[in-house]
């Protein structure tokens, strides 16, 4: 264990029910993430990916075992402890981009500086800077139904960074893309990763996304199948 | 964060003005009615108080039966022996004049106008602060002749004699004629909108003749003597009067003696009434304001999961986005409250001019109906607002 860790899962388990409808999704998950990691979660659908990505995400709680974020143990936390962990240190791009309707690009990136309470002015440079970041500069003022898909899912990504956060977590973000614009937003979450050292956590069905990642991990029927790192067999 | 929630709140809103004017109609029309109602009643209460104040606050008015206005029948009426008692025996009594009045139409040359004609004598004037422009009053003779003289007020010269002195003049009354020996000077509304000016003054006598057919007089006005006390004075009037109507202790009395204050309860009584219903429309509206203030928050938050969990997930805390929708349904409300102070504003300086009642602006009323419009707001707001917060961030992410 280096103390580059950032993340360690140990025997994570999450059962979704109770007595006869339990269904276990997570059966026991042993997992470290180091900084600077670009992780691609790879398996089939149903086997427990977006479930881990929550709770590595810190938007829910595990049934067992223990999660440390930067040596915090999340499930120990309660509901509004995880909520500021999330938004001190956490960014998310979600399938479906979640932007705000009818509020400009600039206004849904500078969301996340709002509940930190930074004053306006900072808020506006700071989230003109990482439209910049993502190759939106002149688009501030769009919003995202005069934005393409693409776009949409920069102007997330702009959202997840611009609190310069320790982890970014992806879960299919390129999901409702086609294979150019896809390969546009691997770029930039690659360059984000290699240039910022943002960690990056990121589910996809695709191979052909999966291959930007230096470590790979399949998860199997809630279980970790194989965990290697790219072109190397675990 | 707090100004930053607020602007949010004003950009929802005006992203959907329609629906958010529909929401708030409830609102409007409840502060609308409260504010108007309360100023016009207000303003009627003051008018009436000062009219009460221009009678004297000595003054004590004596009625049959025991309710004020019409419908006292079956109490026998007062006699000229009783006026006499009181003015004989009650030495706190500094005036006391008999009324008898009845409605009649005067008639000059071409003019006629309906007017009331008060019977009564020279105590009359003196205890209703009425004061003469021009000529004199009816003298001992007259009253005691039951001559056919009166005192006119001035809208009855208006009428009958436009610009001209009427002194001197002869006026029909029915198929009498009666000389002008004086003109009254202008007193302006009465507090329930009646004209005062617009009467006829003529001995008791005459009008008991010539007009009532009968010896009745239909109540007294009782002027305290300065310096005595009223309560004193109306307890002896009562006395005097039960032991003259032969009342028996077992019986209650089938009169009123009724001072200023009573008076002015009484003139405003149809007010209060009238306040009462309104403001029970008032709040019935309030009620459903606040309804559909909740009622629309809570489409909101359904219409706006996937907002409320991509706010959560960027680590906004159960408490902000309570906030966030509590402070979005207190400007709701609030606006509402607002819309409906400027109509009411409107709406009162409109009726206070139909109601001849003076319109009277009270910061205090509209502070409050605002403060209360805002109230409605947290309260109907906070259901709503408490689902919100307490989302599942995963499912709320997740909803279509
Ligand atoms: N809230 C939930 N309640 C019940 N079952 C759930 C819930 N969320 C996920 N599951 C189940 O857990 C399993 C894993 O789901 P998920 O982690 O979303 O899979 P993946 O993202 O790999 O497709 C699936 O069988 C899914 O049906
Ligand atoms: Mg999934």
């Amino acid at each position: 264990m280096s103390d580059r860790t950032i993340i360690r899962l140990s025997g994570i388990t999450k059962t979704y029910g109770s007595g006869q409808a339990a269904f276990q999704a997570l059966k026991g998950i042993d997992l470290t993430i180091d900084r600077g990691d670009f992780i691609a979660v790879m398996g089939p659908s149903g086997s427990g990916k977006s479930t881990a990505m929550n709770i590595i995400g810190c938007l829910d709680t595990p049934s067992g075992g223990s999660y440390e974020f930067q040596g915090v143990r999340v499930e120990r936390l309660s509901r509004d402890q995880r909520a500021l962990l999330r938004r001190h240190f956490l960014g998310f791009v979600f399938q479906g981009f979640n932007l705000l309707a009818r509020t400009s690009a600039l206004e849904n990136v500078e969301l996340p500086l709002i509940y930190r309470r930074h004053p306006a002015g900072v808020r506006h440079a700071a989230a003109r800077e990482a439209l910049k970041q993502v190759g939106l500069e002149g688009w501030e003022d769009h919003t995202p139904g005069e934005l393409s898909g693409g776009q949409q899912q920069r102007v997330a990504i702009a959202r997840a960074i611009v609190t310069h956060p320790t982890v970014l977590l992806a879960d299919e973000p390129t999901g409702n893309l086609d294979t150019r614009t896809s390969e546009e937003i691997m770029e930039l979450l690659t360059t984000l990763n290699r240039d910022r050292g943002i960690t990056v956590v990121m589910v996809t069905h695709e191979p052909d996304m999966a291959a930007y990642a230096g470590r790979m991990i399949h998860f199997l029927d809630g279980r970790v199948e194989r965990d290697h790192r790219n072109g190397a067999a675990a | 964060m707090l100004w930053n929630t607020f602007l949010l709140a004003l950009r929802s809103i005006r992203r959907n003005v329609l629906r958010s004017f529909l929401t708030i109609l409830g609102i409007v029309i409840g502060v609308a009615a409260v504010v108007t109602m309360v100023t016009l009643g207000n303003g009627a209460t003051k008018s009436v108080a000062d009219q009460i104040s221009s009678m004297g606050s000595n003054l004590l008015l004596i009625l049959p039966g025991q309710r004020f206005g019409p419908g006292s029948s079956g109490a026998p009426n007062f006699k000229v022996a009783d006026v006499e008692a009181i003015r004989n025996q009650i030495a706190g009594a500094k005036l006391a004049a008999p009324v008898v009045t009845k409605v009649a139409t005067a008639v000059y040359q071409a003019q006629n106008w309906s007017t009331s004609v008060v019977g009564s004598d020279d105590q009359y004037f003196e205890s209703g602060n009425w004061e003469l422009t021009e000529g004199r009053i009816f003298n001992d003779a007259e009253m005691r002749a039951g001559k056919a003289v009166c005192v006119i007020g001035s809208t009855v010269r208006k009428e009958l004699f436009g610009g001209q002195n009427p002194v001197g003049a002869d006026v029909r009354i029915k198929q009498f004629s009666c000389e002008v020996i004086g003109l009254l000077k202008a007193k302006g509304q009465s507090a329930m909108g009646r004209d005062q000016d617009d009467t006829v003054v003529m001995p008791l006598r005459t009008v008991q003749r010539r007009l009532a057919g009968s010896q009745d007089i239909d109540r007294i006005m009782v002027s305290v003597r300065d310096g005595a006390s009223i309560d004193a004075v109306k307890d002896q009037l009562t006395l005097l009067l039960r032991e003259r109507r032969n009342i028996t202790s077992s019986e209650n009395d089938d009169f009123r003696v009724m001072d200023t204050r009573q008076i002015a309860e009484a003139l405003t009584s149809t007010t209060k009434i009238l306040t009462m219903l309104l403001g029970a429309v008032a709040a019935v509206s309030l009620l459903v304001g606040g309804i559909g203030i909740m009622n629309i928050m809570l489409v909101s938050v359904t219409e706006r999961t996937r907002e409320i969990g991509t706010r959560l997930a960027i680590g906004a805390l159960e408490s902000e986005v309570l906030l966030q929708f509590l402070i979005e349904a207190v400007v709701l409300s609030s606006l509402g409250g607002l819309v409906g102070i400027a109509l009411a504003t409107v709406a009162s300086i409109a009726l206070a001019g139909v109601m001849q009642v003076p319109y009277l602006f009270s910061a205090g009323i509209n502070a409050l109906a605002f403060l209360f419009s805002a109230a409605i707001g947290v309260l109907f707001g906070y259901f709503p607002a408490r689902r919100a917060a307490r989302l599942d961030p995963i499912e709320a992410l997740r909803h279509e």
